[in-house]
């Protein structure tokens, strides 16, 4: 099990979140969520500027078996997008945490449910039982 | 490939197996109250012996008229060899299978279905088909809807000259889900879209052209498709497949192209058969690809390299995407596709543009045949491709019963849908009508046109 990063917060959702100096926030999914999806050969993302609720659609990531919606994890109105994962979808295999961020929130009030890596590690664990 | 059912051994053995006491019980949950001992209004079985007498009473009852009714189903020499290929027991099931260790010769066929389609249309991807033409439509719009996401609104602006069926059948479809269909005003001179009217419409979410129109006339498609890009409203296209050999692919309309493309495939060698079963023509751009509904197949390699088909982005589909599936719809109409696919093969581009031009030849013959008849005038100015309007004097309905009398479908009473255009009739003439048969049909309107003069006067 790859160590999960100290300075993110992360969801139920296998979401992580990371909180950036402007005030904004970048998402992707987990290392257990891209493990679990496999090969991820697309990704839809929302359109910049679309204003989203506390589990609201906000992507949808497709592997070689499956297709899954990334739910927004706070409410927030998107700022940016990370336009690569169109051509190249497995950077978020090769990168969860890094290259393969998906969107970047601004928060707009609801912040949702959110976790620390140490109460994420023990979600995860429950879950292999 | 083979279809065995259950023998009864097995479903017991199935109903065992799960601890059903019969295969009643697996229906348990559907309240008392909602179940029937039996249909109304349907009559007891017959046997293959008595079925067969009785569907051919009623095919005698239909005679063998002189057909100039298009409206949305065209009748088109069908060679042969196009249905004794399709009935052959490979393609002849009622079900389509898919699985790619069996079934690389039907999924050759739709990829080549596919292909073909793909270069009628000038567009780059194809489904294994839908319904038909009209459903295709509401599958277009809710495509449009889910490709268009920058757009707040679910109005879908129509050009004048869509089928006015296709506008219900999309209505009842996708009108629950929000989508609202609005028409554009017609210009009656022309038999088009009134593209003043432009000004006054709120940005839609999509904008669709039906060309050649419901009229037969051509629309200003260059115009309409950029006019619906600058309101970032996406461009549906509807389509008669047969046109497409001569008239400009929706993939070259205005400076981007249409984004969608829909319409009845029924003109590409499947029989009018009382009206169906009929397939549903859809491509779309590849950006949008993956919000298209159905089923695609695709072309890869195996692991020995070797190539084959198989189906491709299943992730749209239901099995996969449950409720947020690109459609409910994850069939296609097989056996039509099949014909199709074997009808274009045999003409071929060439042979598919004779068949346009000869129709359109015909049309216009007919056309100055009927426009020379006293009480009969061209309704609409400008060019149409294999299906006309024209003017009558008086009411279009006794005429065409007249007509009927005489063995002759005289064509589409406009009058019910467009009370607009006044007495108005829409006739086609396709490849399969002789110099004869239009001389027939001018010679009989000609004399009922003079009995009515005698009987008013």
């Amino acid at each position: 099990m790859s160590e999960l990063p100290g300075d993110l917060l992360y969801t139920s959702e296998h979401e992580w979140l990371r909180r950036e100096e402007d005030g904004s926030v970048t998402i992707g999914i987990t290392d257990h969520a891209q493990t679990a999806l496999g090969d991820l050969v697309y990704v839809e993302l929302p359109e910049v500027g679309q204003d989203l609720d506390v589990g609201g659609e906000m992507a949808v990531v497709e592997s070689v078996k499956a297709a899954s919606d990334v739910y927004a994890p706070l409410a927030g109105s998107v700022v940016a997008v990370n336009e690569e994962l169109t051509d190249d979808p497995e950077k978020i295999n090769a990168d969860p945490y890094g290259d393969g961020w998906i969107v970047r929130l601004q928060p707009s009030g609801d912040d949702g449910e959110t976790m620390d890596p140490d109460a994420y590690q023990a979600f995860l664990d429950e879950l292999d039982e | 490939m083979p279809f065995i059912p259950h023998t009864e051994e097995d479903v017991k053995d199935m109903l065992d197996a799960i601890g059903a006491p019969g295969i009643d019980s697996l229906f348990d949950e559907i309240p008392t109250d909602l179940l029937i001992d039996e249909f109304q209004g349907v009559p007891d079985a017959l046997s293959e012996m008595e079925i067969s007498r009785l569907m051919h009473a009623r095919a005698a009852k239909d005679g063998l008229p002189l057909s100039f009714i298009g409206a949305g189903a065209y009748e088109h020499h069908i060679p042969a060899a196009v249905w004794d290929i399709t009935t052959r027991g490979e393609y002849y099931s009622a079900y389509t299978p898919y699985q790619a260790e069996a079934s690389q010769g039907t999924l050759q066929t739709i990829y080549e279905y596919q292909t073909m389609i793909t270069r009628l249309t000038g567009l780059d991807a194809s489904n294994a088909s839908l319904y038909d033409g009209a459903s295709g439509l509401a599958e277009a719009a809710l495509m449009a809807v889910r490709a268009n996401r920058s757009a707040t609104s679910k109005r879908v602006l129509l050009a004048s000259g869509v089928s006015p069926v296709y506008q219900k059948v999309a209505t009842a479809i996708a009108g629950s889900q929000g989508l609202t269909f609005d028409r554009l005003p017609l210009d009656t001179s022309s038999g088009t879209a009134n593209l003043d009217a432009l000004n006054d419409q709120e940005a839609p979410v999509a904008v669709v052209i039906q060309q050649p129109s419901f009229f037969g006339t051509l629309e200003q498609i260059d115009a309409l498709t950029d006019w619906a890009h600058e309101q970032a409203a996406l461009v549906i296209a509807i389509v008669n497949p047969t046109s497409l050999a001569l008239l400009k692919a929706p993939g070259d309309w205005g400076a981007e192209g249409a984004d969608i493309a829909c319409g009845e495939g029924q003109p590409l060698g499947v029989p009018l058969s009382s009206g169906g079963p009929y397939f549903g023509i859809m491509a779309c751009k590849q950006k949008i690809v993956r919000q298209m509904p159905g089923r695609i197949v695709g072309r890869t390699t195996d692991l020995e390299g070797r190539p084959g088909f198989t189906l491709t982005l299943q992730a749209r589909e239901q099995h996969i995407r449950r409720s947020k599936a690109t459609s409910n719809i994850c069939t296609n109409q097989g056996l039509m596709v099949t014909a199709a696919t074997i009808y274009m093969s045999l003409l071929g581009a060439e042979g598919l543009s004779r068949v346009a031009s000869s129709s359109h030849a015909q049309t216009k013959e007919l056309m100055k045949l009927l426009t020379g008849i006293e009480g009969v005038d061209a309704l609409f100015e400008g060019p149409h491709f294999h299906e006309a309007g024209l003017r009558l004097d008086r009411p279009v309905e006794p005429v065409l019963e007249s007509l009927a009398m005489r063995d002759i479908l005289g064509g589409y009473d406009l009058s019910r849908e467009f009370p607009e255009l006044g007495n108005a009739l829409l006739v086609c003439a396709t490849e399969t009508k002789t110099q004869a048969d239009l001389e027939a049909y001018a010679d009989a309107l000609q004399a009922i046109m003079n009995a009515g003069n005698v009987r008013s006067a």
